[in-house]
């Protein structure tokens, strides 16, 4: 068994584990951090597919924006695990019931799963071959070039993203008073501020 | 392929030494430390009363509308950074494509700032 081969072995494990514990266990924080090992150690696994790219990718935008997405979202739940306790029994047999039927269909699609003849040469031909060109610069000619219209559905994509998440969430307090720094800077001594004679024994 | 895997050794070892740290570091604490267990020691103390409710509360959903910000802008970045590796390769197509896309995304970017989602109040 070589280097490659154990380390491949140690991360299909951890990633296996990761999702096992994100699943069972009890605190759902806790779930967040087994689903961050998980994704380290999917980012492993890329690495050692030679996807380097696509495994610092998943340690930056998953690990990185994702999982901290995923902790406001438990956070935010404020969840009652009495009350979650009681429900799960509830919709225990539902939610079996939808689990067995995804498990047959992906047993369904993976039993008949057949290579097309021409599959190999087809992936042959977008990859150029690892030794010469790293895979960042690999994909960095074909993203922009050849898949230019996936490319700009992505960012329109994003941009829909963008602009839902403020539609839907983005609420004015007109009650709030906000700090207006170009009022601030540009407010005048001479005119905030004046003098008045007052004559003793006499107001204002 | 084993080049490759050559250029991670030293990421390997840094992980390698983190977890040991981490595993010394723990055992160190389970078979140096005074052991005196209490359940007062483990609940909470907000100024010398007991806790008027549970720590879990609801978020402001404005702490998730600055996560999914960080997203989209993060994984504009990552659609940057191959075309900054392969930019003697692009071409002109390449180069306007990625300009468009950010100029999408600038559009977005406009949206938001005017409609004030950066502010915290």
């Amino acid at each position: 068994m070589s280097v490659a081969d154990f380390a491949f072995y140690v991360f299909a494990v951890t990633t296996l584990a990761g999702g096992l514990f994100t699943v069972v266990s009890r605190n759902p924080v806790h779930s967040v951090l087994w689903l961050i090992l998980a994704f380290i150690s999917a980012a492993g696994l890329f690495i050692l597919l030679g996807a380097e790219f696509v495994a610092m990718l998943l340690v930056i935008v998953y690990v990185g924006a994702v999982a901290v997405l995923f902790l406001f979202v438990v956070m935010m739940l404020d969840v009652d695990f009495a009350e979650l306790k009681g429900e799960m029994v509830q919709y225990m047999p539902l939610g079996l019931l939808i689990g067995v039927i995804i498990l047959l269909e992906l047993g369904m699609a993976i039993g008949v799963w057949q290579f097309a003849d021409l599959a190999p040469e087809l992936r042959q031909a977008v990859a150029p071959d690892p030794q010469e060109v790293q895979n960042t610069a690999a994909l960095g000619r074909l993203i922009y070039d050849d898949y230019i219209l996936l490319f700009q559905l992505a960012g329109l994509v994003l941009l829909v993203a963008m602009i839902g998440a403020i539609v839907l969430t983005l609420r004015h307090r007109p009650y709030i008073k906000r700090q207006d720094v170009l009022a601030q800077m540009y407010r005048d001594p001479a005119k905030a501020l004046e003098l008045k004679d007052v004559k003793p024994g006499q107001g204002l | 392929m084993e080049e490759l895997l050559r250029e991670y050794l030293p990421i390997v070892i840094f992980l390698g030494i983190a977890t040991a740290l981490g595993v010394v570091l723990i055992l160190a604490a389970v078979v140096l430390a005074v052991r005196n267990p209490d359940p007062e020691k483990l609940s909470a103390y907000e100024c010398g009363f007991n806790a008027f409710d549970d720590a879990r509360m609801k978020f402001d959903a404005r702490f998730y509308l600055v996560a999914i910000l960080f997203i989209i802008f993060d994984l504009e970045i990552a659609f940057l950074f191959p075309w900054a590796v392969a930019f003697k390769d692009v071409g002109p197509v390449g180069f306007w494509s990625m300009m468009v896309f950010l100029a999408v995304l600038t559009v977005g970017f406009a949206y938001e700032w005017k409609k004030g989602a950066l502010e915290w109040d």
